[in-house]
């Protein structure tokens, strides 16, 4: 099958910067692909290249296997939800969706059918005559892809569109994006920087550092097997720290901090050798915590330590312990079974994790 | 506390009330007085619409009235156009330093006062100026050309002097425009004129609008470019005003004429006002 959108050793320069250096990626017919990165990692400038407002120093852009780069972005089968949705406010929201109809000549009673299907599509039946200001925030955002939706784009890509709403709202719009994707049945391009949103929404995703991608894969895979320190540190919450390798074998390897405090981990097929500065990556709920040693046996990290902190945050409690030492802090999650929910400050708890969870890279990438 | 308060606020708003009463309601109201009486003998008058009538039964005068409220409509269109590409490059284009300098390149001529700027379109335009001396040296006329005295002149130095008035309202306005807007207008399959059309000038309505107003009342009321540069051929209805007053010291008519002014430009503001859909409270505001 043919991809929706490839992009093929993607450069843009900026006079002296390099915004986006080397990029190539594809997006299969009918997926939900996203770019996650810091801001000023230069997604938007993908984007915008995508879109058609940038053109790229060197590289090429297909859409369905035809080259873009020469069609200017009014005439490019793609349409974008901007990030302050940019819907039009001298209009009605019937005339915002039918914008693109009328630019395509279409005649005034299919656009009317089409803006009104549009409208029960996106659940908001009815309201094509009120002004844009009236609306509330999610529906704006409903608005705003149903205008791009009715023009039937190849691929559609979106520029942190959940920016401007609250917590509240964005994880229901997150849902909603999701199932409004199902069913307009399109290739969706999502570019945020919020993980979470990356994480629940997208089939694949490419984590974007400095301009390159350093990571495409599903949420799944880059949380639990992260290709880089970067991806390690920056999708997920980790217990994180520098040392230098000490033994490996085979997969496994030991590591000891620079603090002194001797762990195991996993290379995962990286090269990592003995003597080797190195990072290790253990995520907060890899950590087992329990009352006595025996329920941690199989663990090749075990240690006793101290609360030093309770973070309560409902299902997402953590506590930090300090290692007898006094060495380092870690970051653990609470069991959401509320066996540990008395926990106090100073209470002496037991903790282990495998040394698989220990994600190991070369110290040095960034 | 309450009547401290209540003095406060008298007190603020003192300078703005007398500033209304002795400069605006006051002169008006006795403008009016004064033009609807009519001399009757010396120093006898009695009431009457004696004034206006003159005013409808002169073709020269209703004839300049006319004439100036055209040309006022003329040079206020005129201004629109070329201030609306400034305008929108200022406001959309031109980024940081550039933007900074340009805007106040609008604004420099405006640092000397009216007569001079005047003087300096004579300086250019007459029979021994700049552009006439040009054209004879480049070998493209026989003599001298004059230029100035006629009323292209008028509408140039009209031009002139209000464009910075349309300028800054527009600046302000499409500055408000987010370029996501536009770019959204071209990501949808718009093209540059649908664009303008349909997103740049509706956004830009209220600056154009109130824009349009202020240099329509300026080119309306001003006396000192069409005099100067009109000579005596070209009549504007502020000089037949000032010659009612100060040359022929007839007071009574000179009143009605500029009453029938004042109706004249809220006539036309209000029309501009309907058939564009604007309020005053939108485009003022």
């Amino acid at each position: 099958m043919t991809p929706d959108l490839e992009c093929l050793n993607l450069v843009k320069k900026f006079g002296a910067t390099t915004a986006v250096d080397n990029v190539s990626f594809d997006v299969p017919p009918g997926s939900f692909f996203s770019i996650l990165g810091p801001s000023g990692c230069g997604k938007t400038t993908i984007m915008r290249m995508i879109a058609g407002f940038l053109e790229p120093s060197s590289g090429d852009i297909k859409i369905r296997d035809r080259s873009v780069l020469n069609t200017p972005p009014n005439k490019r089968p793609v349409n974008m939800v901007f990030q302050h949705l940019a819907l039009f406010p001298m209009m009605t929201i019937a005339e915002n969706i039918g914008y693109g109809l009328r630019r395509a000549g279409l005649p005034k009673p299919e656009i009317a059918r089409k803006v009104d299907e549009a409208l029960e599509r996106i659940g908001l039946p009815g309201i094509g005559q009120r002004k844009v200001d009236e609306l509330s925030g999610g529906q704006k955002q409903r608005v705003a892809i149903a205008r791009c939706m009715v023009l039937e784009p190849d691929v559609l890509l979106l520029d942190e569109p959940l920016g401007a709403l609250d917590l509240k709202l964005r994880e229901r719009m997150k849902v909603e994006l999701k199932a409004l994707q199902a069913a307009f049945d399109t290739t969706f391009v999502y570019i945020t920087h919020d993980q979470s949103e990356a994480l629940v929404m997208s089939d694949q995703i490419a984590v974007m550092n400095h301009g390159r991608f350093e990571q495409i894969g599903t949420g799944r895979e880059l949380y639990y097997r992260p290709d880089s320190a970067f991806v390690a540190g920056f999708v997920g919450d980790s217990n994180r720290w520098a040392g230098e390798i000490t033994r490996v074998d085979g997969d496994g390897l030991e590591i000891r901090t620079d603090s002194g405090l001797l762990l195991r981990g996993a290379s995962h097929g990286r090269v990592l050798s003995v003597g080797e500065k190195a990072q290790i990556f253990v995520r907060p709920e890899a950590i087992r915590i329990a009352h006595d040693a025996g329920e941690l046996d199989h663990f090749d990290n075990r240690m006793t330590g101290r609360v030093t902190s309770l973070l309560f945050n409902g299902a997402a409690s953590r506590i930090i312990v300090q290692d007898p030492e006094g060495r380092e802090e870690i970051e653990v999650n609470l069991p959401q079974s509320g066996e540990f929910a008395g926990l106090a400050r100073g209470a002496e708890v037991r903790i282990g994790w495998s040394g698989a969870q220990g994600n190991c890279f070369a110290a040095g990438g960034h | 506390m309450r009547t401290q308060a209540k003095l406060g606020l008298f007190l603020l708003l003192s300078p703005l009330l007398l500033w209304l009463t002795l400069l605006i309601l006051i002169p008006h109201v006795d403008m009016l007085l004064v033009s609807l009486r009519e001399r009757i003998g010396v120093g006898q008058y009695q009431t009457s619409l004696a004034n206006y009538f003159t005013f409808f039964s002169e073709p020269l005068y209703l004839r300049t009235f006319v004439r100036t409220a055209v040309m006022s409509i003329m040079a206020t269109a005129i201004t629109l156009l070329i201030a609306f590409p400034v305008s929108y490059y200022i406001a959309k284009m031109a980024r940081g330093r550039v933007r900074s300098a340009l805007f106040l390149l609008c604004l420099v001529p405006f640092w000397v006062s009216e007569l001079v700027r005047t003087f300096g379109w004579m300086i250019l335009l007459r029979e021994t100026g700049v552009i006439s001396k040009l054209l004879q040296y480049l070998n493209l006329t026989d003599g001298p050309v004059e230029l100035l005295y006629n009323d292209a002149a008028i509408m140039v130095g009209l031009v002139y002097t209000s464009m910075l008035f349309m300028v800054v309202p527009l600046v302000t306005t499409l500055e408000s425009l987010p370029d996501e807007v536009i770019e959204a207008g071209y990501d949808l399959g718009g093209n540059g004129v649908s664009v303008l059309r349909e997103i740049v000038i509706p956004h830009a309505m209220p600056g154009i609008v109130s824009g349009c107003i202020v240099v329509f009342m300026l080119s309306l009321g001003n006396y000192l470019t069409p005099t100067m540069l009109g000579g005596k051929d070209s009549l504007w209805f502020t000089e037949l005003i000032y010659s009612q007053f100060i040359v022929r010291f007839n007071w009574e008519l000179g009143a009605a004429f500029g009453f029938m002014l004042l109706i004249l430009s809220s006539t036309i503001v209000w029309g501009m006002l309907k058939l564009t859909g604007q309020s005053l409270e939108k485009t003022m505001g």
